[in-house]
């Protein structure tokens, strides 16, 4: 048992101590940066590849035809009526490098660019104010949000219906059958995920009429 | 509504409940007591700590310990600031990341090393793979261990009679690192993988959407790195938006298990202190009276945030689902305000929606839990932060009814009223100082043809991003009203400057307190005394934190959040 507190500590004693404290802290840093920063990623890593091997490489969705279009977890830009359109992005959608607004509740250009979507979307939609939830009109935490409200989805079931020459109902019973409940009941938020509905509608009802012919290895 | 507390209670009680046993668990581990699981992680201590060369039986006085603690941390730091300042060279860089300038540097690896995690820089582009790895993810386990050794020394000084020693550093960061964090990590990790989180060497993903446009998606060795974030109380995310993004975050599920790791260590760090002091009713005192203002807190918030924006409102939109601006649809504003809450009384700091988006007064709560910065508080440092709060209630109580202030038997006297008095003071006067400092700077350099400089909204909100910037800082949190441009000299020094003090003086203070404690006999309690493990004394500390924690910042709340909150209403 060592006291290294007894206030007559010598000066050599103290400098060799020092030294001896130096080594000590330099070594602990090395070899848990060695254990912590390198030995316990390669385990998760090892985990992840073994049980998670799609998530672990960020949950891609990839299509037959046209290969990896998206990640399941990653909302991407969607201005054609034929498809449904995620929630506005602070961002426009940069997987690469994320963020919110980050606007105060009664900052004027937050209120501007809520109205200027609020209009939009009445324009394109042909649906009152009282149909748009409040998801639609607001920027995501981080510009990426997979999901929309199923009122949301509802709010889009015409303009895609009349888009892809279809007939609503069916366009609807997609949403319907996309609709994520909340886990155990409870914890989150009724969602649907609007790249996997897109891929849905895609697949199920084929490639919209209005699609640009311009398109040649998604239209083979 | 209904549906929405009845979520949130579910998780606070499974948080709770697990924490029990979690406390019990980190008392055995660190009173060499038997545990299942040290067949896998003594052999680790053991490696670790003759690598090391440090003896398991040596002790330490407080100086000797309170040393040990801070060259480890300065070695810590100058290390991961050379990884920084030249990761562009580094291997494992598949995105090209440049080195972090000088300032930026200070301030990340100051943020990192003192658990604070404030980022001036946004992950998938600021730091590369390496860094992650060996800077970040290395000061998450490190630095969360430090402060849980530093709370353990603590109890042991509180628990002591007439004790000359409170342990020895480097076996109890050690311990606290492969034995407590460790495996806590790895099945955080495993959870967070299952739900989508990646976890990858592969660069960047390069898709085409099915609108044909190229877009490039970030991952990396994320999995790894969310685990401990939660779990140390550190909240360094891994991309810039931290848990709001889908890849930390996935699914409601890894939210639930992601807000149990911020608050599980925290609370069963004051069950250890029962345990430590042999008083389980000290510490269900203790623990009582934080949820007492904790359960508050988060009652409130969800319903601030329930309420949405009135503004919105006025232009027809359905606010039933709350305020949405900065939030998740899988969330939803119940599990964000719970998280907002969670986040900024632990000192985690990590974030599931953008704080500077919340309703004002849903934005005032966050706040309140850092001026607080000790209801469960950081992994250690917050259950010494309540101890500072303890002795001061003792000490007021003592007053009241005119005895000699005691604690668990021990009397508290002038040295030990001094060093509680300069931990508690030191909080404010950092904040109020460092937001009174930046108000000037602001409103003296900033160029009138870019009217707001560094600030994203006006009016009041704007002053509450700085009032929360410093907040942040000083109470090492990490989280931030992120509007705010502090990527610039003036934010990185100032803060990266509060983070280093904050951390250590409510460190070294209490430390030289407990060493004091330690070496008092421990007398019976008399009838006379007020004994710390009743209820009458449980309510002088809530009314001490209350009023001595909360009143001196009630005039740059009204400043900032309320006089907001009185606008858009």
């Amino acid at each position: 048992m060592r006291a290294n507190d007894s206030a007559g500590a010598k000066a050599p004693a103290h400098e060799k101590n020092m030294v001896r404290e130096l080594r000590t802290g330099i070594l602990f840093t090395l070899v848990s940066m060695a254990l912590l920063g390198g030995v316990y990623h390669g385990i998760v890593w090892a985990i992840g590849q073994v049980a998670f091997s799609e998530q672990a490489e960020g949950s891609l969705i990839r299509d037959a035809k046209r290969g990896v279009v998206g990640s399941r977890l990653i909302a991407q830009p969607f201005s054609r009526p034929e498809y449904f359109h995620p929630r506005p992005s602070a961002v426009n959608y940069d997987a690469a490098a994320t963020g919110g607004a980050n606007y105060g509740p009664s900052n004027p250009n937050h209120l501007t660019a809520v109205r200027e979507q609020l209009s939009h979307l009445i324009a394109i939609n042909h649906v009152p104010a009282s149909q748009v939830p409040s998801d639609m009109v607001t920027a995501s935490g981080a510009g990426l949000d997979p999901h929309i409200s199923p009122d949301g989805a509802d709010m889009q079931v015409a303009r895609i219906a009349t888009a892809r020459e279809v007939s609503p109902a069916r366009v609807r019973d997609l949403v319907q059958s996309h609709i994520e409940r909340p886990t155990s009941g409870f914890l989150g938020r009724p969602r649907v995920n609007v790249l996997e509905l897109n891929v849905a509608l895609d697949a199920v009802l084929g490639l919209a009429p209005s699609r640009t012919p311009t398109r040649e290895s998604t239209t083979q | 509504m209904v549906a929405d507390y009845f979520a949130v209670a579910v998780v606070v009680i499974f948080t709770i409940a697990t924490s029990l046993p979690i406390g019990r668990y980190i008392f055995r581990v660190f009173t060499d007591q038997r545990t299942w699981l040290d067949p896998v992680l003594v052999p680790i201590e053991r490696l670790v700590l003759s690598a090391i060369g440090v003896d398991a039986t040596a002790q330490q006085g407080w100086k000797a310990y309170a040393r040990s603690l801070l060259i480890s941390n300065v070695i810590m730091w100058l290390v991961t600031f050379l990884v920084v300042s030249v990761q562009h060279a580094l291997p494992l860089n598949p995105d090209g990341v440049a080195s972090m300038e000088p300032t930026l540097a200070f301030n990340t690896v100051s943020s990192f090393t003192t658990n604070t995690d404030l980022q001036h820089y946004s992950g998938e582009t600021g730091l590369s793979y390496l860094s992650q790895m060996a800077v970040v993810t290395f000061l998450q386990f490190v630095t969360a261990a430090t402060g849980v050794a530093a709370g353990i020394a603590v109890m042991r000084g509180l628990a002591g009679h007439r004790l000359a020693t409170l342990g020895n550093f480097y076996v109890d960061l050690t311990r606290a690192t492969f034995r407590v964090f460790l495996p806590l990590a790895l099945l955080v990790s495993i959870v967070a993988l299952s739900q989508g989180t990646p976890m990858t060497f592969d660069g960047a993903a390069q898709v085409t959407t099915l609108e044909g446009e190229a877009q490039t998606i970030a991952r990396g060795v994320t999995a790894a790195v969310v685990s401990i974030k939660q779990l140390g109380t550190n909240g360094g995310g891994y991309f810039g938006p931290n848990s709001a993004h889908p890849y930390e975050n996935p699914t409601p599920l890894s939210n639930l298990v992601e807000t149990w790791a911020i608050l599980v260590i925290p609370m069963a760090m004051v069950w250890t202190l029962g345990h430590m002091v042999r008083r389980r009713r000290f510490a269900l005192v203790i623990f009582t009276t934080m949820l007492a203002i904790y359960i508050p807190m988060v009652v409130a918030d969800v319903a601030f945030e329930a309420l949405g924006n009135p503004a919105i409102a006025a232009m027809g939109v359905d606010q039933s689902a709350g305020s949405m601006e900065g939030k998740e649809v899988r969330f939803g504003s119940a599990l964000s305000a719970l998280w907002a809450v969670s986040t900024t009384v632990t000192s985690n700091g990590s974030v599931n929606a953008m704080h500077d988006s919340l309703t004002p007064l849903g934005g005032l709560v966050p706040m309140v839990g850092m001026w607080l910065n000790t209801v469960f508080g950081g992994v250690g440092v917050g259950v010494i932060n309540m101890l500072i709060f303890v002795i001061v209630a003792v000490f007021i109580a003592g007053m009241m009814i005119g005895r000699t202030p005691e604690l668990l038997g021990k009397k508290v006297e002038g040295r030990e009223m001094k060093l509680a008095s300069l931990a508690m003071l030191w909080h404010p006067l950092a904040i109020l100082a460092g937001t009174a400092f930046a108000c000037y700077v602001w409103t003296t350099t900033a160029d009138p043809s870019t009217a707001l400089a560094w600030l994203k909204n006006p009016g009041p909100h704007g002053f509450s991003e700085m009032l929360y910037e410093f907040t942040s800082a000083t109470a090492n949190n990490g989280s931030g009203f992120e509007g705010l441009g502090d990527n610039t000299p003036f934010w990185n020094l100032s803060t990266g400057l509060v983070m280093l003090f904050s951390r250590y003086i409510p460190i070294m203070a209490p430390l030289a307190l407990a060493g004091s404690l330690a070496a008092k006999p421990a007398a019976p309690e008399t009838a006379g005394s007020l004994p710390a493990d009743s209820a009458t004394f449980g309510f002088t500390l809530w009314a001490v934190m209350v009023i001595l924690g909360l009143l001196m910042f009630m005039p740059v709340a009204v400043l900032g959040p309320i006089a907001e909150h009185l606008a858009v209403r």
